[in-house]
C-alpha cells in the first residue's frame, strides 16, 4: 500500500480529519488488560469491541452511531476480518455510549471509516494474535505455525484446529499485545473487506422490530409535544392553559422558558445550536392527544428578538453585494490583466441556492426520565435519544439542568436518518426540561411541521463568478465572489468557499472573494455542508467557460487538472488531481461521453472533490418542450480508496445522487418576515420512486486509506444534471431548485 | 373515550381511544406495534402503511372508529413464523439505508404483489407512489420487488421458499 501513510502512533491517538468543516477529536480507549474489561455473563471479552462465546458465536460491538449510512455493518467487517472470523458467525451489537471504552462515538463528515479503519484492524489483530496465543499454549506448538481463518486457529503443518469458542476461555488471559506486536492481513487475502455484505439491521429492519428512538417504551412515560413560537426566538407569555388541559388524554401543559445555557458546547461547531427555545409543552397519555391539543393552542408570544429573516430581501441584498463586490480571501497575482486583456473572452454569471431541510424520515424526538435525588443524593437522568453524536446529550444535561455528566445514563438508538440535523440536540434539552417539569419519564416526538420549522437548515446563498478565456480557449482566470450568511459575523456552517476548495490549493490563476449577511434563522450542517452548493455554482461555472471556449467539457476539465499531483502531498482533504483525472475519464469512458444522443435530450459531466473522495458523475436528462425532464442514467465514477462494503458503498452512493436529484428538483425553504414558510411534505416534496434514474457506479479501488462515503456523491449530482439540460436545450440554470425555474421532474 | 374491537394481525383486541384517533397511533402507542411509523400525518409519505382487508392505507389519517376489516401491520405481514418473500428480498437486496421508511415501502409492496404477482416497472411506479425514501433506496426497493415476484405464488397468496417459477 504505497500510497498509505500511516503514523503508527495514530493507532494509538488517532488526530480527526477535517471533513467538510466537521473538526473531530477524539481520545481512543488505551488498551486496557482483558480482565480490566471484565467478563460478561457466558462469554469472554477480549477487548471493548469483540466477544467470543464458548459455542462460537462472536459478538462485535458497534461503537459508531448508524444513520443509514451502514457503519453497523462496514466497521464490524473489518474486526471480523483481522480476526479471521467467518462473517456467518458474528453478531453485531449496539456497544453503550461510554467514552472511557469507545472514545468519540459520532458519525458526521464522513470521517469514521478513516478515522476508525485503522483501529478496528488493530483491534481485529489484537483478538486474532490472542486466539493464536492460547492456541499456541494449548497445542503445545509455536505461534508462527498457527494462522486464524474461518472462526478457527488452524496449524499449518498438521492441519490441527481449534474454534475461536474453544480458544475463547485461553485466550482472554493472554496478555493484550503491544501495537508494535501485532501483524496485517495481507489485503489479498481478504475473505470479508471488499465483498457485499448485508446490513446487520436488515432482518429487524424489514419485520418492523428494529427500534428507532420514536420507539422507545419506558415504564410510566408520558407522551408530549412542544410547540414553539413561529419566529426563531421568541417566547411564550400565556396560553389556552384552562382549555388545553381539560382536553381527552392531556394531562399536563406549562410554558417553558428559553435558556441559553444548553447551547454551550465544547465542540466548537454545536457552539449556541442547543440552546432551548421558549414554548409550550403538552403531556399525555399518547402521542396523538397531545399532537391534537398542539392544534389548538392559542399561544401570546414575545417576540421582541426574534426572526425577521425574510428570503426576497435576502436574494435582493445577495445581488446588491455581487455589484458592490467584497472583500479578498485569495488574490493571484495577474487576475485583473487577464480581464482587461482585449484579445481575452469574458463571461460573468450570478448563482442562487436556496435555504433547505434535513427532513430525516424519524422527526426529531427524545425520551427522557429525570430522577431527583433524595435525602441528599444527586439528581440522574436517562436519556434515549437518537443522534450522531449521542455523547453531546450528557454535556446538554450538565449545562441545562446541573446534572452531574456521570450521573447521565445515554442510549443512543438506530436513527431514522441524520444527514446532519442529529449533530444537534435542541430537541433533547426540550425533552429534558419537560420530564424534570413533569417529574416522570416522557416521551417527546415532533411533529412533521415541528420538525421542518425547527431545522438547522442547509444556508443558502449566491455566487458572482467571471472567467477570462484565452484565444487559444483555455483559462486565464477565474473570479469567485461567495455571498453568504453568518451569525454575530462569523459564517454559519457550510456557508463560505472552504480552504480547500479547487480555487484556492489548486489554481494559480484565481481570485476569491467572500461577503457575509447576518441572520436569525438557525444552520447546520447538511449532507456535505458547503460542497454541496459549491460543487453546484464551480461546476456549472466552468461548464460555462468550457463552452465560452468552444471545448470538450471532459477535455477542459483535465486540462485544468494539470498535472497528476498531491497538491499538498499527504493531506487527505486537499485534491489528488492524479485521482481527479481517473474518476473523470473513467466516468467519461463507462458513460460514452461525447455519444450521439436524441433531439431534447444530452450528457453532463462534473466532478467535485471534498470529503477527501474524488468523483465524477455524468448524467444524462430528456428534456420536453413544457421543461419536464427525466434524468434516464447517472454514471458515477468514484475514488474512495478500497471499498470495505461493496453493497455499502453502491447504496450510499446511489443514495446520495437521488438525495441530489430530490433536492434539486424542488426543495426550498423560505422565510417571510422570520417564519419558515414550508409545513410538511405536501409543500416541502420528496422524489419519489417513478423518478429514480439509473444509477452505475464504478469504483477505482486505489491504493490511498479508504475514506467515507455519506456524502461525497452528493454534491456533483446537481451540476451534472444542469450541464446537461443545458447540452439538451441550450439553457443555463443557474438558480435552485429547478421547480423555481419551471422545471418538473417526472 | 371509547371502545374499539379490532382485529390486528389475526387477533382480537379491544381498545380505548378518542374516536379520531388515527389508527396509526392507536397501534404504535396502545398496542406497542411500532414498526408502523409516524412520518407527516398527511398521508404524503407512506411511512404508516398498514392493510385493512388486504387493501394497503395510510394509518396515519384513518380515524380508529372508521377501520372496518382485519388490520395487518409489517409485524404480522409474514404470519406466523418465517418471512414474507419481500421481506426475504430486502435483505438479499440489502435495500434499507436509515430504514425507518422500510415498513411502509414492504406493506405497499406487499398489497402491490396480492393483486399483480408478476408487476411490471410502471405497476412499481403506480403502486409505490405513496411511500417516500429520503434514503434513496428506491432502485434496490424495485429490484427487490421483482425479485420476490420471481417466487410469488399469487393464487395461495403465500411464498413458495426459495423455489422460482
Amino acid at each position: 500500500m504505497s500510497n498509505r501513510k500511516i503514523n503508527r502512533r495514530a493507532f494509538l491517538k488517532a488526530s480527526a480529519l477535517a471533513g467538510g468543516g466537521l473538526m473531530l477529536e477524539l481520545s481512543l480507549p488505551r488498551f486496557a488488560s482483558a480482565e480490566e474489561l471484565g467478563t460478561l455473563v457466558g462469554s469472554k471479552e477480549l477487548n471493548a469491541y469483540i466477544q467470543i462465546a464458548s459455542d462460537g458465536q462472536i459478538t462485535i460491538y458497534s461503537a459508531t452511531p448508524e444513520m443509514g449510512q451502514g457503519i453497523k455493518t462496514t466497521l464490524p467487517m473489518v474486526i471480523a476480518e483481522e480476526m479471521g472470523a467467518r462473517w456467518e458467525d458474528v453478531k453485531v451489537l449496539n456497544a453503550p455510549i461510554d467514552a472511557k471504552k469507545f472514545g468519540l462515538q459520532g458519525a458526521g463528515g464522513s470521517t469514521s471509516v478513516p478515522r476508525l479503519f485503522d483501529t478496528m484492524r488493530q483491534m481485529g489483530a489484537s483478538a486474532r494474535f490472542m486466539l493464536i496465543g492460547a492456541a499456541a499454549e494449548t497445542m503445545e506448538v509455536d505461534r508462527g505455525r498457527l494462522e486464524a481463518r474461518d472462526s478457527k486457529v488452524v496449524d499449518a503443518d498438521t492441519g490441527q484446529s481449534l474454534t475461536f469458542g474453544q480458544l475463547a476461555a485461553a485466550a482472554v488471559r493472554q496478555p493484550v499485545p503491544e501495537p508494535e506486536m501485532l501483524s496485517y492481513k495481507d489485503p489479498k487475502s481478504y475473505t470479508i473487506i471488499g465483498k457485499a455484505i448485508s446490513g446487520v439491521d436488515n432482518l429487524v429492519i424489514a419485520t418492523g422490530r428494529s427500534e428507532f428512538g420514536i420507539d422507545i417504551d419506558v415504564p410510566g412515560m408520558k407522551y408530549a409535544s412542544y410547540t414553539r413560537c413561529p419566529r426563531h426566538g421568541g417566547r411564550a407569555v400565556s396560553f389556552n392553559e384552562a382549555e388545553i388541559k381539560r382536553l381527552p388524554g392531556v394531562t399536563d401543559a406549562f410554558i417553558v422558558d428559553p435558556d441559553p445555557r444548553s447551547g454551550k458546547a465544547s465542540m466548537a461547531f454545536l457552539s449556541g445550536l442547543a440552546a432551548l427555545q421558549g414554548g409550550v409543552a403538552i403531556v399525555g397519555d399518547d402521542t396523538w392527544s397531545v399532537f391534537d391539543a398542539k392544534s389548538k393552542l392559542k399561544v401570546k408570544w414575545d417576540e421582541s428578538g426574534a426572526s425577521t429573516d425574510d428570503w426576497q430581501e435576502m436574494v435582493e441584498e445577495g445581488k446588491r453585494i455581487a455589484r458592490a463586490g467584497g472583500g479578498d480571501v485569495k488574490k493571484d497575482a495577474d487576475i485583473d490583466a487577464a480581464f482587461t486583456d482585449k484579445q481575452n473572452k469574458v463571461h460573468e454569471a450570478f448563482y442562487q441556492f436556496p435555504y433547505v431541510a434535513h427532513v430525516c424520515m424519524e422527526p426529531m424526538n427524545c425520551t427522557v426520565d429525570f430522577r431527583p435525588g433524595k435525602n441528599g443524593a444527586p439528581d440522574t437522568l436517562e436519556v434515549w435519544v437518537p443522534s450522531q453524536f449521542p455523547g453531546q446529550v450528557r454535556e446538554v444535561a450538565a449545562n441545562l439542568l446541573g446534572v452531574d455528566p456521570a450521573n447521565v445514563t445515554v442510549h443512543g438508538t438506530r436513527m431514522g436518518g441524520g444527514f446532519g440535523r442529529r449533530a444537534v440536540h435542541d430537541f433533547a434539552a426540550e425533552a429534558m426540561s419537560i420530564s424534570k417539569r413533569a417529574g416522570m419519564p416522557v416521551k417527546l416526538t415532533w411533529t412533521r411541521p415541528d420538525d421542518i420549522h425547527n431545522d438547522f437548515f442547509r444556508v443558502g446563498g449566491f455566487e458572482n463568478l467571471r472567467g477570462a478565456i484565452t484565444p487559444e480557449g483555455k483559462l486565464a482566470a477565474l473570479d469567485q465572489h461567495y455571498i453568504g450568511f453568518s451569525k454575530a459575523g462569523k459564517p454559519v456552517i457550510g456557508s463560505g468557499i472552504a480552504g480547500n476548495e479547487f480555487t484556492m490549493t489548486a489554481m494559480s490563476n484565481a481570485r476569491v472573494r467572500q461577503s457575509m449577511m447576518d441572520i436569525v434563522t438557525p444552520c447546520g450542517a447538511w449532507r456535505a455542508p458547503g460542497s454541496n452548493t459549491n460543487a453546484f455554482v464551480e461546476q456549472s461555472f466552468l461548464h460555462e467557460l468550457a463552452e465560452l471556449a468552444g471545448r470538450d467539457h471532459v477535455e477542459f476539465l483535465l486540462e485544468l487538472m494539470g498535472e497528476r499531483r498531491w497538491v499538498v502531498d499527504g493531506n487527505v482533504n486537499v485534491i489528488n488531481t492524479g485521482r481527479a483525472i481517473d474518476v473523470i475519464k473513467l466516468a467519461a469512458q463507462k458513460a460514452g461521453w461525447g455519444k450521439r444522443m436524441p433531439k431534447g435530450s444530452g450528457q453532463g459531466l462534473a466532478f467535485y472533490f471534498c470529503h477527501a473522495a474524488h468523483i465524477a458523475e455524468i448524467a444524462e436528462v430528456s428534456v420536453d418542450a413544457d421543461k419536464k425532464f427525466r434524468v434516464n442514467r447517472i454514471t458515477v465514477a468514484v475514488d474512495v480508496g478500497p471499498i470495505i462494503n461493496l453493497s455499502g458503498a453502491i447504496n450510499q452512493v446511489q443514495g446520495a445522487v437521488i438525495d441530489g436529484l430530490s433536492t434539486m428538483a424542488g426543495q426550498q425553504i423560505t422565510m417571510s418576515g422570520g417564519v419558515i414558510q414550508q409545513d410538511n411534505f405536501d409543500d416541502y416534496k420528496v422524489m419519489r420512486i417513478a423518478a429514480a434514474p439509473e444509477i452505475d457506479v464504478h469504483f477505482i479501488q486505489s491504493d490511498y486509506a479508504p475514506t467515507g462515503l455519506g456524502e461525497p456523491a452528493l454534491p456533483p449530482l446537481a451540476p451534472a444534471v444542469t450541464n446537461a439540460i443545458y447540452a439538451a436545450t441550450g439553457q443555463r440554470i443557474r438558480s435552485m431548485p429547478l421547480s423555481g425555474e419551471g422545471y418538473v421532474l417526472t | 373515550m371509547a371502545k374499539f374491537k379490532l382485529n390486528v394481525n389475526g387477533s382480537d383486541v379491544e381498545v380505548e381511544a378518542s374516536p379520531d384517533m388515527p389508527l396509526l397511533w392507536v397501534l404504535r402507542d396502545k398496542l406497542k406495534l411500532t414498526g408502523t411509523k409516524y412520518g407527516c400525518g398527511i398521508a404524503q409519505c407512506g411511512a404508516c402503511t398498514v392493510h385493512v382487508d388486504g387493501v394497503a392505507l395510510r394509518s396515519c389519517v384513518l380515524p380508529v372508529s372508521a377501520v372496518s376489516g382485519a388490520v395487518t401491520t409489517i409485524e404480522g405481514l409474514a404470519g406466523d413464523g418465517g418471512l414474507h418473500p419481500l421481506q426475504s428480498a430486502w435483505m438479499e437486496h440489502d435495500v434499507p439505508q436509515c430504514g425507518y421508511c422500510q415498513s411502509g415501502q414492504i406493506m405497499s409492496a406487499a398489497a402491490l404483489l396480492a393483486s399483480k404477482p408478476r408487476p411490471t416497472d410502471e405497476d412499481i411506479d403506480q403502486a409505490m407512489a405513496g411511500n417516500y425514501c429520503r434514503c434513496g433506496t428506491y432502485i434496490r426497493i424495485r429490484a427487490a420487488i421483482h425479485s420476490a415476484a420471481s417466487f410469488y405464488n399469487a393464487d395461495a397468496g403465500t411464498m413458495q421458499g426459495g423455489a422460482s417459477e
